[in-house]
């Protein structure tokens, strides 16, 4: 695919922007694509709709604003009823699935639910939920490897917590790729 | 001349356009920085108030703009490179000291990260509504350059350009990002210092006590001393003679104001940057700066799927407006169609300099989000 359009979205607070500037610099810095990321939130420091725009592509990225998500990343309810009228056929759609009931799903996109608050809990932050579902969108899209977004990660998480970070995205990241085994097996 | 390889940050990074900013002011020389922090510009100031103390440099976070746009005046005096940073109400507050640095001919970058208006408006959405206000905001006659980068690894380069543009036309230099830009984060490369090219101010020559501070020098701009040297001068916002002493006459007011515009206006073709696609065999061209030439380009690309001969004529530096080159396209083309976030500013502009040859037409938008690249290629498809 030439170009992908990710639209990563929640309330302000979750992460979601930092989501968003993780999975851009990944592709940009250490899988040699072009990425541009773009971010909308309100006035609010916390709480507001918040979303996070990434743009993949092979050659010059020009254009750089998501109209029809190839991948939805959902971690609120609002942020799913908002944005899951602009996804086409064959998107994938990823949703934090204590958070968001996937009501009126497309049937033909494919959707993924992870508890990651929970395992956030379990992990001991509830903060890490960013770092989780980027190991979810990691496992379940071709966009990214896996050894670019880890290192991205660690780039950009504070000094001291590169192993809790790093436990939640291997977390998600595992989760994902069993859910994945299990599609295939059906299929 | 090379880039002071202290304030360089070399190396491939993955920016947004206030970082890349700060970055380019940094690498242009800037080592003075007032202001005061409003969204969306905020990230610049943050970083600049990080980074200059680092490269020997001075932040200071001022009571307002006010004393912002002032302070960095008295620095540039001082011998300094200096920039503040705001967005739209800043920017108003500023305006005053726009026309200040324009008549005391001080060398100084001011960054307007565009956001919607009027008034406080939409804090955290895109507009181009300041064009004018750039153009025209303070009072009296004046001429300044404005900029308009559309990515953040422009935002770096074009910091450097506006901080050499500053210094060797002794003006103020606006960057006018938008929201959009500035939050927007890209593959930014800093090249090595050398690779940087930075200019820096004119100092006179010759003997101290003949220095005349206001008297032009090449391209009509005068050479300036640094405060504390030795040179003997006088700055003033009122009417000057080349001693920089008041003098409140048409002639000397003629003589001056005559100078600060033609500095400017004499100069245009070699201030002028634009930036074409596919213009060669264009019917009609989409004009179109900052954010908005990037989503026009989409519009550019689904016109030519459908044959429509369209171009894009992008005007980096917009102020002054590159007018020889539209020029020479309304000879030959059939329309304009004007893309902006606003409801119609640099459209005046272009309709002035087409004179009537051809249609102009403007696709307006309030602002609070960027056009849709298909409403575009409607009005395009009219335009035939």
């Amino acid at each position: 695919m030439s170009r992908v359009e990710i639209r990563i979205s929640g309330f302000g607070g979750q992460g979601v922007i930092l989501a968003g500037i993780i999975l851009g610099r990944a592709a940009a810095l250490h899988d040699g694509k072009d990425a541009t990321l773009t971010q909308s939130f309100g006035p609010e420091a916390r709480g507001g709709a918040c979303s996070a725009q990434v743009v993949l592509s092979r050659e010059r990225n020009l254009y750089p604003c998501v109209i029809r998500p190839d991948i939805l990343v959902v971690m609120s309810q609002p942020a799913y009823e908002k944005h899951i009228g602009e996804v086409g056929a064959g998107a994938l759609v990823l949703y934090e699935e204590n958070l968001v009931d996937p009501v009126d799903l497309p049937k033909e996109c494919q959707a993924y639910g992870i508890p990651a608050t929970r395992f956030a809990e379990d992990i001991g932050r509830k903060m890490v939920l960013n770092i989780i579902m980027l190991g979810f969108v990691t496992a379940l899209s071709d966009v990214v490897s896996a050894q670019a977004v880890k290192k991205a990660v660690a780039e950009s998480v504070p000094r001291g917590t590169q192993r809790l970070n790093e436990d939640a995205f291997n977390r998600g990241y595992t989760y994902g790729l069993s859910l994945k085994k299990k599609n295939d097996e059906a299929e | 001349m090379g880039a002071d390889p202290q304030g360089v940050l070399t190396g491939v990074h993955f920016l947004d356009g206030d970082h890349a900013c700060c970055e380019g002011a940094i690498a242009a020389g800037c080592r003075a920085a007032f202001g005061y922090p409003i969204t969306p510009s905020t990230e610049i100031v943050e970083r600049i108030a990080l980074r200059l103390p680092l490269v020997g440099g001075v932040f200071v976070q001022m009571e307002d703009e006010i004393a912002s746009s002032i302070a960095i005046q008295g620095a540039a005096w001082g011998g300094k490179k200096v920039i503040t940073v705001t967005s739209g109400p800043g920017m108003s507050l500023m305006m005053e000291h726009v026309g200040l640095a324009a008549m005391t001919e001080t060398p100084c970058v001011f960054v307007n990260v565009q956001r919607g208006g009027p008034s406080t408006g939409l804090p955290t959405l895109p507009a181009q509504g300041d064009m004018m206000q750039a153009r025209w905001g303070s009072h009296g006659d004046y001429e300044i350059i404005a900029i308009s980068p559309n990515s953040p690894q422009e935002c770096f380069d074009l910091t450097v350009h506006a901080f050499n543009l500053s210094e060797r036309y002794r003006v103020p230099v606006l960057i006018m990002m938008d929201e959009s830009v500035g939050h927007m984060t890209e593959r930014v490369t800093i090249p090595h210092a050398e690779q940087i090219e930075v200019e820096s101010r004119r100092l006179p020559e010759g003997p101290k006590e003949e220095y005349l501070p206001f008297a032009p020098g090449e391209n009509l701009v005068p050479p300036m001393a640094p405060v504390g040297e030795g040179y003997r001068f006088h700055v003033t916002g009122l009417t000057h003679n080349e001693k920089g002493y008041p003098v409140m006459s048409p002639d000397v007011q003629d003589h001056l104001v005559r100078r600060l515009l033609d500095k400017i206006r004499l100069n245009a073709e070699d201030i002028a940057m634009v930036e074409e696609d596919q213009i060669q065999d264009a019917d009609v061209v989409l004009v179109a700066y900052g954010i908005t030439s990037r989503v026009v380009l989409r519009t550019l690309h689904l016109a030519r799927e459908k044959g429509l001969k369209v171009g894009v004529f992008r005007p980096v530096v917009v102020w002054p407006f590159p007018e020889k080159r539209l020029r020479e396209l309304a000879e030959r083309v059939k329309a304009f169609v004007v893309v902006e976030l606003n409801y119609g500013q640099v459209v005046l502009e272009v309709e002035r300099i087409v004179g009537g040859r051809v249609p102009t037409v403007l696709v307006p938008h309030g602002g609070g989000a960027l056009h849709n690249p298909e409403d575009i290629l409607r009005v395009v498809e009219e335009a035939w």
